[in-house]
Order: structure tokens, then sequence, then C-alpha cells
């Protein structure tokens, strides 16, 4: 017959709903304690925090959505690097991002300080946004717009990498975002650090 | 120990259990494609290291994304999922000396599971199915993928609703007195979780086979993230429930743990049925599709009564450790339980570095990336795989390595091969994926991404320059994964030689420790013979709240300090960030 003391693969006869000891209490006390201060920190980011995955969420039809980013980018076109147009749009403005394989378009050219509404969507697969060297990194799914204020700290130039696998060609998916500071400078450009020319391979 | 049986079986001389003959092959053919699913895909996670190890970049792109879709399959679905179901057939037959219900549809099951396999596996390696292991649409694979999926999970269903009649069995056959023990009681808990899971997979997978030969015209990529992450990661949590289960069986078989308190320890197991698939919400954190409102009621009550549930195990396995070596006499001082356990007993060693590695890595790691903000700053990183190689792999195949080196005297009543080999496996492989995961966690902090060829972006338009120090923490990773490998492999070797060449156990030298067999088996953990008085003395008011278990509080205390500090770190990380909401 069993002790008072068994192991888990001893059945257990008897009532076995027995009060725990005092350590135990402690420990369960503590643990649901601690998940609730892991609860309260995501409203209260909301809340007082600046980096939230919020924004405004509708569902859209693929085609439309890459008309309108096209459109976007004629509007607000300023020059083009590697045959990708560099789109400059105010402060304020509704900014079109499309992802598509295996390309990020346009080249966003934003101002430090100020606040854009990003819009980001895809015209094919799945798609990740990854700022870099921000790290920032957001889902960017067919048939959905995904539109967040974003507020860019600091001028430089900046990539996106693409980082939900999308296709055979998935890690040649890399985008540019500019900054420039509040005078409208550019402060950064390594965009041409390392000029590759995919037609010579 | 147990009433006489009525049918077919054998009594096991170690444990005096009756183990039904019409359930030992069942439970030997699941172990084994188990390990033969390990083995494809440990050579697969060679391959993979070594490319994503930027000074190796050993595969071309399409095989490194081919292999990539391998692994997954094999190592998350095939490996596990066997396992699991010699652990169900286990647990519900051996530890109940009950008959199992309906071997002959087991077989089928067993049948239809491995032929969705073999169906896969073929998809898979002749490169119809390049859609890696989440298969998104609208990016679209060969049927055959869809299907094997389906035929292997009508099968696990099957085996799982096998398990549940078994229990009925053995409860009318009153093949156990009171209630199922502990262990039972944890595979009852993976098995619902296995329930719901499947029948996720089912409303998930079925239309998107039918969309892959052309039945259906669309899946909405959104809704089909939902479905299949409630299947994805689900699938993980019977992993958890199984895992713990397995993490009380080890230490009552190799140290003579005890349950400090049925009820406590059961109702955490509770909490996981009631919670956790929810948790699986947390895949959609930076997606488009959801409002904040749904991510935080899913991710925060849902998930974190789940991580209230694993920091409650956390505390009692090691406390039923402590207390089960107290009572066998090893009482000197805060940690002499600890020091004076057999470290070289491989079922021993697995289950400690499981509990640690999943724990400390996992564990903390996951409920950190699984907040809604710091997602942003992990998502699809390389932060991911850290974590989950620290939770299903370090924790969960850890654990099952270290219960095979239990089952292979047990059921296939073969030594242990390479017996020292096998001494030092748990060590190698966790040391192996111990650096492995830190070494993905940090370079995901670095914003390296995760299933990616080639992060020189050598074809890329624009350049782009990682940290230097991502060129380290990729080679820390890179030699973790080596080690781990070698560890894995070294672990199929040993299985492998011990099931089908190994020397057969005879006779039981009780009381002797001899190569071969893990000295849990040969001289079983027996308490002192006033246990109770013993255990008495030690639950003393006077001992205050330190009580039986001085050891676990304060280790639990610095897990609890290490995860305070790691969640708090990350907020400091990502409130350097844009302004983004």
């Amino acid at each position: 017959m069993l002790t008072k003391v068994h192991s888990g693969l001893d059945p257990v006869p008897g009532v076995w709903w027995k009060p725990a000891h005092k350590a135990e209490k402690v420990w369960v006390a503590i643990a649901f304690a601690w998940c609730m201060v892991l609860f309260a920190m995501m409203p209260l980011w909301h809340w007082k925090g600046g980096q939230n995955p919020s924004g405004i969420r509708r569902r859209v039809d693929p085609v439309k959505y890459y008309q309108r980013s096209v459109e976007f980018a004629k509007q607000y076109k300023i020059g083009e690097d590697r045959g990708i147009p560099i789109v400059a749009p105010p402060p304020g403005a509704e900014v079109y991002l499309t992802g598509m394989t295996f390309q990020w378009f346009p080249i966003l050219q934003l101002q430090a300080g100020s606040t854009y509404r990003l819009h980001m969507s895809s015209l094919d697969v799945n798609h990740g946004f990854s700022l870099y060297p921000m790290n920032v990194n957001f889902q960017v799914v067919p048939g959905y717009d995904y539109a967040l204020q974003v507020t860019p700290t600091a001028a430089g130039d900046f990539r996106i990498i693409c980082n939900e696998f999308c296709g055979i060609g998935h890690h040649t998916m890399v985008g540019r975002v500019i900054v420039v500071d509040a005078a409208g400078k550019t402060v950064a450009d390594n965009s041409h650090a390392v000029i590759r020319d995919r037609e010579a391979k | 120990m147990s009433t006489a049986a009525t049918f077919p079986h054998r009594v096991c001389p170690a444990t005096g259990r009756v183990i039904a003959a019409a359930a030992e092959p069942l439970i030997k053919v699941n172990a084994v494609v188990a390990i033969v699913s390990l083995l494809v895909g440990a050579i697969a996670a060679l391959l993979l290291v070594l490319t994503r190890w930027q000074a190796v970049h050993l595969l071309p792109a399409v095989w490194y994304y081919r292999i990539l879709g391998v692994h997954g399959m094999n190592m998350l679905i095939f490996f596990i999922i066997y396992f699991e179901m010699a652990v169900l057939w286990f647990t519900s037959t051996v530890l109940l000396n009950a008959r199992p219900a309906n071997p002959k549809l087991g077989w089928f099951s067993f049948g239809l599971m491995l032929s969705g396999t073999l169906m896969v596996e073929w998809v898979q390696w002749t490169g119809r199915a390049d859609v890696l292991f989440t298969s998104y649409p609208p990016l679209k694979a060969h049927p055959g993928l869809y299907l094997g999926v389906i035929l292997f999970a009508v099968g696990a269903l099957t085996v799982t609703g096998l398990f549940f009649a078994t229990l009925v069995i053995a409860k009318r056959e009153k093949t156990y007195e009171g209630s199922v023990p502990l262990v039972v009681y944890g595979a009852v808990t993976a098995a619902i979780i296995a329930v719901i899971t499947l029948l996720h997979g089912a409303m998930i997978y079925i239309p998107t086979f039918l969309w892959s030969i052309g039945l259906i015209k669309s899946i909405d990529p959104e809704i089909y993230r939902m479905l299949w992450w409630a299947l994805g990661h689900s699938s993980q949590q019977i992993n958890v429930a199984a895992m713990v289960a397995v993490w009380y069986m080890l230490s009552g078989l190799t140290i003579g743990g005890v349950v400090l308190n049925e009820k406590v320890s059961r109702s955490a197991f509770v909490l996981y049925v009631l919670f956790i698939s929810m948790a699986s919400a947390h895949h959609l954190l930076v997606d488009p599709g959801f409002g904040p409102a749904w991510k935080i009621v899913n991710t925060s009550y849902f998930m974190y009564m789940a991580v209230l549930a694993s920091m409650i195990h956390g505390f009692t396995v090691p406390a039923g450790m402590e207390l089960g070596m107290r009572l066998r006499g090893y009482t000197d001082g805060l940690f002499g339980w600890l020091r004076r356990a057999p470290w070289g007993d491989p079922g021993f060693s697995s289950l400690v570095f499981s509990v640690v590695v999943f724990g400390f890595v996992g564990g903390i790691t996951g409920v950190t990336i699984g907040t809604e903000q710091i997602n942003i700053i992990a998502h699809n990183t390389l932060r991911i795989p850290g974590h989950f190689h620290a939770t299903v792999v370090s924790g969960t195949a850890m654990a099952f390595m270290g219960a095979t080196y239990y089952l292979l005297p047990l059921i296939f009543r073969r030594k242990v091969a390479f017996w020292g080999l096998a001494r030092m496996q748990p060590y190698l492989f966790s040391i192996g994926m111990l650096l492995l995961s830190m070494g993905m966690t940090f370079a995901g902090s670095f914003g390296v991404p995760r299933r990616h060829w080639d992060i020189s972006f050598a074809q890329a338009p624009f350049d782009v320059q990682f940290n230097p120090a991502v060129d380290i923490v990729l080679a820390v990773m890179g030699i973790g994964g080596i080690l781990a490998v070698t560890g894995a492999l070294a672990f199929i070797a040993i299985a492998v030689k011990s099931v089908f060449f190994g020397e057969a156990i005879t006779t039981w030298p009780l009381g002797k420790d001899i190569a071969g067999i893990p000295q849990g088996l040969t001289t079983p953990p027996v308490h002192a013979a006033n246990v109770d008085e013993l255990n008495d003395a030690l639950h003393a008011e006077s001992r205050g709240i330190a009580g039986a278990t001085p050891g676990t509080l304060v280790l639990v205390g610095i897990f609890l300090l290490a995860f305070v500090v790691y969640y708090f770190t990350n907020w400091k990380l990502l409130s350097f960030l844009w302004k983004v909401g």
C-alpha cells in the first residue's frame, strides 16, 4: 500500500484533494501576481508607451491596392534608384508600400520627427516588413491593408528586409527607406556603398 | 502491484508492472519511426546550420528552403508526434496494467500516419512543396503535402481516441485503485489538447487541400494564418503537456521524486487544457487582421494562465525531486540532494537539462516575445527559432530522449548500447542546443531574419550590413548546432544499436550498477523505512515557509529574477524604436 508520499507513477487511492503546503501556496500566489503584471503591461503601453501594433486594418483588393500605391508614387516621385521610384510624401501624408515577389515598392523618403500613416499590403503572397537597423517587424498579408502611424525618430538610410518566406528569391527582397533630418537634408546615404549588378552575374 | 491480468501479457521484472502483449509492439513501432524521423531531421539540421552560419554557407538557396521544410516536418511533426503516440500507448497500458483498446484499429491508424508521412516526405524531397513548414497561402504546394498531413492527423486523432478508450477499459476492469497516476493524468491533458489541435488542423488543411486541387477558388490568407496557428502552436502545447508528464515519470524512475500535492499539480494540467490553445494568437500580434483588444485578450488572460501552469510545474517538479531525495536520506544542506543525484544516469541528466533549458531559456524568451508590443522587435527574426529550439528541442526532445533510455530496457528488453556515450549524450546535446538557441536569440535581437538563405544579401538590389557582432553570434549558433546534431546522432546510434543489435536482458541484476541499464532500474530509488515520519518532520510548522524543499525555493527565486530582468530589458529596447501606433 502507498504511504503518504508517492511518485507520479502510482495511482492515488482515496481523496487526493488535500491542502497544499505554505511554500507551494506562496509560489502559486507569486506566479499569479507576476502573470498579472505581464497582462497589465500590454494595455499600459497602449496608454503610455509609443510602440503599438494597432493601426487601422481593412480588407483590400490586392490589385486595387497596388494601383493606389503606383498613383501615390507618381504623385510624390522625386527620383529613382535602381529603377525604383524614390517618393517623398509631405509630413502627415498617407503612405503606400507594396510588397511583391521580390521587391518593395516604392522607395520612401520620410522626414525625421514627422508622422505619417504607413499603409502596408502585398500584391501576391505573405511578406514580412522588417526595418533595418531599427528592428521593427510587421506581417504583410495579401488582401489586408495595415495602416500604422509611424514617426521616424532620427535621420538615416534604412532597409526593408523581407522576413517572411515568399518564394525562392525571398533573400533578394530588400527595399529602402530614406529618412532626412528636420531641415530636409540627407544625412546618410549608403545605398551605393556596394552597387551590385544582377545582370552582370 | 496489481490484480492478475486476464489478457496475454508479461510482468516487468524491474517494476512489477503488467505489459500487455498487444500494446508492446505498438509502443515499439511508434518509437522506432519517431527515431527514424529524428535521423532525417537531424541530417537536415546539420545542412541548415552550416548554411545559416554565413562563414560556411553550404547549401544553394533552393535546397536551403527545401531542407528547411523537411526539417520542420520531421522534427516538429513526425518525430515528436510518433513519440507521443508511443507515450500514449505506454501510459494508458503499462502504467495502468491494462490492455489496449482495439489494437487492430491501432495498427490501422499507424498505417494511416505512416502513409501520410511518406507522402509528405515524397513531395518535399522532390521539390513539389517548397512552401516551408507553415505553407501560408497563396503560396501553393502539391496536393500531396496537404493530403499527407490530413492522413497523418486522422491517424493520430484515432490513436488519441483509442487512448481514451483504453482508460475506460482500465477503469472498468479495475486494473488500478483510485485515481490514475499523475503521469497518466498529464498524458490525458496532452491527448485532450491533441484533439483540439487536430480538429483545427482539419478545419484548415481540408479546405487548403481542396484549393490545391482546384475545387475551392481561394483561401483567405489571414484566416489561414489564424486557424493554422491553432494547429501549429497548439501542437507544441501537446508537447508541453507530454513533456511535463515525462518529467514526473523520469523524476519518479530516476531518483524517487514524489508528488508534493496532487491538487496543485493536477490543477496546473487543467489550466493547460483551458487556456493554452488560445495562446496561439500570439503568432498574429503584428498581423493586419486583428485589433489590439483581440490580441490582448487572447494572449493575456488566456496565455498567462497557461504560463502560470508552467510556473507551477516549474516548482513542483524540482520540489518533488528534492523531497524524494530528502526522504531517501540525502538531507545535507540546501543542495545536497542535487549534488548527490545520479548525474551519470542519462535519464536523470536529460530530465534536469530539459527542465532548466525549457524554463530558463524557452519559457522566459517565449513569454517575452509573445507580448503584444515586444513582438514588434521579435516577429520573424531568428529570436523565434531561438525560442522554440529551447522549448521543443532542448525541452521536449531532451525529455523524450531521457525517457528512451528507460524504455529501451523496460519495453525493448535490451541494454542501452554504447553506455559510455549514452552517459555523455545529454550533456553534449543540451550544451549544443543551449549555444544554438542563444546564438539565434542574439542574432535575432540584431534584426537577423529567420528562414533566410543569405544574410549577406549578395543578390539584393541594396546592401545590408549587419552589426559585426552578428558574425560572432552566428558562429556560436553554428558551433552549438554542430554539437547538438552530434548529440542527436549519438542518441540515434545508441537507440538503433540497442533496438536492433542490442544485448538482450534476460535476468535483472537487481541491486548492482551495471553498464547498459540506467541505475534507476537496477537499484530503484527506495525511501527510508520511516518515510512518513520523515515527511511529517520535513513539513513541520517550525520549518516555516521553506518547508520540505528549501533548495527549490532558492532555484525558483533565481528563475523569477531572471524572468523579470529579461522581460523589462525588452520593454526598454522596444522604447528606442520609432513611434509606431
